[in-house]
């Protein structure tokens, strides 16, 4: 197995973005991407795409050829493949871009996650994401999305010291990083009085715990780090990928406040890296709601179940703790296009371990985890980056 | 809107909570799977129908709905673990004053949803508090 180093990224602003289609959004990561990795068209060997409901979002599916079509590559045939995982679409196509070079099939690889999906109301992309979940024995009784996350933050408030307070600490922290992020959908800071203000969506999460509905896209380059230096400066290798997968459905866990597809792909990237919890400088975990990161900080292994809401409250995994946590305002913050999410991740490391993180750089920062969780859990990919 | 194909063949695991076990090692199933994810090929399926008594292990309630159950916010939404042992998401026709982790439930038949006015009527098991 070959090494394989990240050598451009691209990320396009995050938000409700009226103005733009589908493919502006992708042709604009893309164009960004292979700018910043100095790469030519005819270079790329092969393009994954993440992105997973273009077919409820805007009725389209071929995503794959459309994408590499209006990226301008039609005439070189590059082979282009949609990756679908629900809201896991990104870390999964960055996943199969490592694979493909660390493989010795491919050298330049673009992996790439979009996501378009305000062309739809509220209430269909609802829906829409319901289908991440299990749709004949969740959605069809009437559970939705943050409902499923509602019952874990109701199993662990049950069960560990969390408070409801602690709760709303993950959206204030993550609400200032995104202040400091240009691309992010919002740019306000907000209090716990903000989080707890807010109307409830399903007990005991409010409106300020969970994620926005976005649009945008996101593109990273990987290449074999032997050839790396050819493009970049500055690349960035990639030290572990991993993945995992549990029951589809929330209700037939072993435990329903523990992902236990976060324990497994964490322990397969500590193992792939030689690394452990302690040498990560800054994570990027799945934030879809407040409860996932308070969960995914103790089944990465960085604290012991029940501490992590204490953690986040004494101010641990702020910009300038010892271990930040979503530097890039996470998925609550900066936005989510669940396709593009997990790429948007490899971005802010990228970028932090570049040093180029602006007003959110994490200081010295040389190891970085990301965390892409699709569903409930039944879908999670780890990967560990480093310079 | 989905097929009436599509609803029709579970109505006997909704309306009447048919599922399935393992008889080699005895493990419960509801939804029924017809592959013992313990034993796998070595697993010897037989069908099962499940009283529907157990307890409610965590909820929510559910303010805001998609399209279909928009109407009836706000209202319980549970996992109940059925006596048996397997745990399934349901409805509970409760208040959510009244819901409580470990609440002993019974099951009752329902309305789940429908595909708008003129469409497919679904119904299905939901949970009431078991009160002696």
């Amino acid at each position: 197995m070959r090494d394989v180093a990240v050598i451009g990224i691209g990320c396009t602003p995050f938000g409700e973005k009226w103005g733009s289609s589908f493919r502006d959004l992708f042709v604009q990561a893309g164009t960004m991407a292979l700018e910043d990795a100095g790469v030519a068209g005819e270079e790329i060997g092969a393009m994954y795409v993440g992105n997973m409901s273009a077919g409820r979002f805007i009725e389209q599916e071929h995503v794959g050829a459309l994408i590499a079509d209006y990226a301008g590559l039609a005439s070189d045939h590059i082979a282009s493949t949609r990756v679908e995982a629900a809201c896991a679409s990104g870390g999964l196509s960055f996943r199969q871009a490592f694979i493909a070079v660390a493989s010795g099939i491919e050298d330049i690889v673009v992996a790439a996650g979009v996501e378009k999906m305000t062309d739809v109301g509220t209430g269909a992309s609802v829906d829409a994401l319901a289908g991440a979940a299990d749709r004949e024995w969740e959605g069809f009784v009437g559970a939705t999305f943050p409902g499923l996350y509602a019952m874990i933050a109701t199993d662990y408030m049950n069960r560990y010291p969390l408070t409801r307070e602690q709760l709303a600490e993950v959206a204030v922290k993550n609400h200032y990083n995104g202040a400091r992020n240009p691309i992010a959908q919002f740019s306000q800071e907000i209090t716990i009085e903000t989080v707890l203000s807010s109307s409830l969506v399903a007990d005991p999460l409010r409106l300020f715990d969970c994620s926005p509905i976005t649009d945008g896209a996101a593109a990273v380059v990987l290449a074999p780090l032997e050839r790396a230096r050819e493009y970049t400066d500055t690349p960035v290798r990639v030290l572990a990928s991993a993945q995992a997968s549990d029951t589809i459905a929330l209700h037939d866990r072993r435990d329903i406040s523990t992902l236990d597809a976060t324990v497994a792909a964490g322990k397969r990237a500590y193992a792939m890296a030689g690394l452990s919890p302690g040498d990560i400088d800054l994570v990027e975990v799945h934030d879809c709601f407040t409860i996932a990161e308070i969960c995914a900080i103790e089944d990465l292994g960085f604290c012991r179940k029940g501490e992590a809401g204490r953690l986040t409250a004494e101010g641990v995994t702020a910009l300038g703790g010892d271990l930040p946590v979503n530097t890039s305002g996470g998925l609550k913050a900066c936005g989510h296009p669940v396709g593009a999410t997990g790429i948007k991740q490899v971005c802010e490391v990228v970028q932090q371990l570049r040093g180029e993180a602006g007003r959110r750089q994490v200081d010295g920062a040389r190891v970085g985890m990301t965390h892409n969780v699709g569903g409930t859990g039944a879908t999670v990919a780890v990967h560990i980056l480093g310079v | 809107m989905s097929s009436v194909a599509r609803f029709w063949r579970k109505i006997p695991q909704r309306y009447n909570l048919a599922g399935t076990q393992c008889t080699t090692c005895g493990r419960y199933f509801f939804p029924p799977r017809y592959l013992c994810p313990d034993c796998r090929r070595a697993g010897k399926i037989r069908q099962h129908r499940f009283s529907g008594l157990g307890k409610v292990v965590t909820y929510t309630v559910i303010r805001s709905a998609s399209e279909q159950f928009e109407q009836m916010t706000p209202y319980v939404l549970a996992i109940v673990e059925l006596d048996e042992g397997p745990r399934l998401t349901a409805q509970l026709v409760c208040s959510p004053d009244e819901v409580r982790i470990g609440m002993r439930v019974r099951p009752v038949f329902r309305r789940i949803s429908a595909d708008g006015e003129s469409g497919v009527i679904h119904y299905g098991t939901k949970f009431a508090p078991d009160t002696p």
